[in-house]
């Protein structure tokens, strides 16, 4: 059965115990065992890699001297052949064929390295992924167990050892309605604002028409009138 | 840096709309209430990889007969477009949680514990018509 169905499995079921163990023992065991065997695997294959990648650039070094040796002595047989020294330059064409296949033969080397590093490369990248597999797995079983051993804590709190829950719609409506409560209470503070700074009185002041008079269409009328008596008479 | 527990704890203490209260029985968790929503309580759990805050909605015994499938299929539907926070099940208590890294900041956690605590009542009063109205004092 795999981690994931056991934890599946044991996630399911409320009635775990607290302290029973989520995944067993032996099969934690297993996922610590696969993740040190796959760590000193990491650890190995970077090493390899080191060192295979200074095998590979001594190799390249030696190719490239080889090859600027031949380049040189091509020079100096040509150089021979001009002069008519026609023994000397046969002596280094004879030079040149021995660093040509030394160079083939390094090359080939070269080239094994550069596969080989290219495959310990993947190697690393699949072992690194599969490390983070096996660690995310095991920080599975860890939080499961950290819940589950939560909760049974947390369960106590709700209702004091009883184990059934309030009931969730009766909390809401509560909570509502004490933010009901305090928008009101807001309000009425607000209200209570607006009487204390005078502005109600002075609406009732001018109700009975005391104070500050708003203009109504009724009082421009009677000054209109009023001062059309005036121009005629 | 990552938080540390008793840092979180005073700091999350020290802010004035919550109350912290650190379990007892268990490590590295905290319940902490948020003012005048006394019901629903976040948990914080702290964990080697990350920082666990869950809030607890009701459990199997609160769903009416026969709804608990359509329920749990708006569930399903409703953590794709619900912010920050998805629907979980633990034993039989239905929850929203969020989970952030063990690398977040005090900032995000507090902005974590108030959009759960947000949701926590959205998502109560949208699934309201799947639990039973009886009540239960």
């Amino acid at each position: 059965m795999s981690l994931w169905t056991k934890l599946f499995k044991a996630v399911q079921g409320a009635a775990t115990e607290v302290g029973e163990d989520i995944v067993d023992s032996q099969a934690l065991r297993i996922l610590d065992q696969e993740i040190r065997d796959a760590s000193s695997a990491l650890q190995k294959a970077k090493t390899n890699l080191t060192s295979m990648m200074a095998e590979q650039r001594g190799t390249e070094r030696q190719v490239n001297r080889l090859r600027d040796g031949v380049r040189e002595h091509e020079g100096y047989a040509i150089a021979a052949m001009n002069k008519g020294e026609q023994s000397l330059a046969e002596e280094v064409a004879a030079k040149i064929a021995e660093m040509e296949s030394e160079q083939q033969q390094q090359q080939g080397l070269l080239d094994n390295y550069t596969q080989h590093i290219e495959q310990l490369r993947n190697n690393i990248r699949t072992t690194e992924r599969n490390l983070d597999a096996l660690r995310r797995k095991s920080q599975m079983v860890k939080t499961t167990e950290n819940v589950q051993k939560a909760q049974s804590a947390i369960a106590s709190r709700f209702s004091g050892g009883n184990s059934a829950m309030r009931s969730a719609t009766d909390s809401l409506e509560r909570i509502q309605k004490r933010q009901q409560l305090a928008a009101d209470q807001m309000q009425a503070a607000a209200e209570l604002e607006q009487d204390s700074s005078g502005s109600d009185l002075n609406s009732r002041l001018s109700a009975v028409g005391i104070g500050q008079q708003n203009t109504s269409t009724q009082s421009v009328l009677e000054r209109l009138k009023a001062s059309n008596r005036l121009e005629q008479g | 840096m990552n938080l540390q527990f008793e840092d979180l704890t005073i700091r999350l203490a020290e802010t004035p709309t919550f109350t912290v209260d650190v379990l007892e029985e268990v490590e590295n968790v905290l319940q902490v209430v948020v003012e005048n929503r006394e019901e629903f309580p976040v948990f914080v759990q702290l964990d080697d990889d990350q920082i666990l805050c869950t809030s607890y909605l009701f459990d199997h015994a609160q769903v009416q007969e026969g709804q608990l499938v359509s329920m749990q299929a708006a569930m399903l539907a409703m953590n794709v477009p619900m912010p920050l926070s998805a629907f979980g099940l633990i034993g039989d208590r239905y929850v929203i949680f969020g989970a952030l890294a063990r690398h977040a900041s005090f900032e995000d956690l507090m902005h974590e514990i108030e959009v759960l605590s947000d949701n926590s009542l959205e998502a109560v009063e949208a699934m309201i018509d799947y639990l039973k109205q009886e009540k239960t004092a």
